[in-house]
């Protein structure tokens, strides 16, 4: 095997993991969906630390073993047009997936702090788990994530 | 050996590849979740049927459709790449089977053990369902690597 296998291996892992975040919040989401019982969304502080490793792990690897592998493979380059999309698609998904993770970060923490004294219904807590700008920007977050998976697999250009 | 992901590979291989994909992301998230819910919370951080619950429809529902997602498209993608027309398969493709197939009944295992954990409010037999997925996932990560690395 050569270094380029073990490279590429890595970046399949670390989108993996990304991905896998990407489901644990989601999941998430969807179970505490409008939940404002402090207790209840408190319970997942741990389930969320874990995700957010994974994201961060998995953006991190996806980047630096994906432009090393447009580097040191041929045929191609890290000006090609579908890397450069990738790149970009990278981005947008890490930007708002980050600022929907402090938006629920934020909701979490409060969550956290309410059940210390009891379980304690919050309103931030129920909205930010709801239909909120958070929600909305973890949903376009993920429909890069795939549109980055789909210029992987489909190499337009290439 | 024909490069899956990182070579040139004719079009009508991208979307089988893509299904693959798609799924085993999705299942290794869903038995991340479960796993990381059974295992890593201690004392079910003050609601322990809540996480419970939590972990047995994460793998209901986004874990089984996206195993059986992911074990079609790679049967998919293997027909169309005629590798069953080689005499034997490549390493690689061996460890995928072998993990796919055979971690198929670890999941169900623990889907089950889930269940029955949050029937019974039973934190052993979640625990072990976690040990199983926790299993499942060694296997998940020793497939990703065979499919970038693959080693022949």
């Amino acid at each position: 095997m050569e270094l380029n296998d073990w490279i590429l291996s890595l970046h399949l892992l670390a989108a993996a993991l990304l991905v896998g975040a990407e489901v644990v919040f989601g999941a998430m989401i969807v179970t505490l969906w409008r939940e404002n019982s402090s207790v209840r969304v408190n319970s997942f502080f741990r389930v969320s630390q874990i995700a957010t490793w994974m994201v961060q792990a998995g953006s991190a690897g996806t980047l630096v073993f994906g432009v090393w592998l447009s580097i040191s493979k041929d045929p191609y380059e890290p000006w090609n047009g579908w890397i450069i999309a990738a790149l970009v698609l990278w981005a947008i998904a890490g930007g708002l997936g980050a600022r929907a993770g402090q938006a629920y970060g934020a909701a979490g923490m409060e969550a956290r702090r309410l059940a210390g004294n009891g379980d304690v219904s919050s309103h931030l807590v129920g909205e930010t788990f709801g239909p909120s700008t958070a929600f909305k920007l973890h949903v376009v977050s993920n429909v890069a994530i795939v549109l980055l998976l789909i210029d992987m697999i489909w190499k337009p250009g290439a | 050996m024909i490069d899956v992901l990182a070579g040139m590979r004719p079009d009508s291989w991208n979307f089988p590849l893509f299904v693959h994909v798609l799924g085993a992301t999705l299942a290794f998230g869903a038995v991340m979740a479960a796993v990381g819910t059974l295992l890593l919370t201690p004392g079910g951080g003050g609601d322990p049927e809540g996480l419970r619950r939590f972990a047995f429809r994460v793998l209901l529902f986004v874990g089984l459709p996206a195993y059986i997602v992911m074990r079609v498209g790679a049967q998919w993608i293997y027909d169309k790449e005629n590798l069953d027309a080689a005499p034997e398969d490549p390493t690689w493709v061996s460890i995928g089977f072998i993990v796919g197939d055979a971690g198929l009944v670890v999941f169900l295992l623990a889907l089950v053990l889930s269940g029955i954990a949050l029937r019974r409010r039973h934190s052993g037999l979640g625990t072990a369902a976690g040990v199983l997925g926790a299993v499942l996932l060694v296997g998940m990560v020793i497939a990703v690597w065979a499919m970038g690395a693959k080693p022949s």
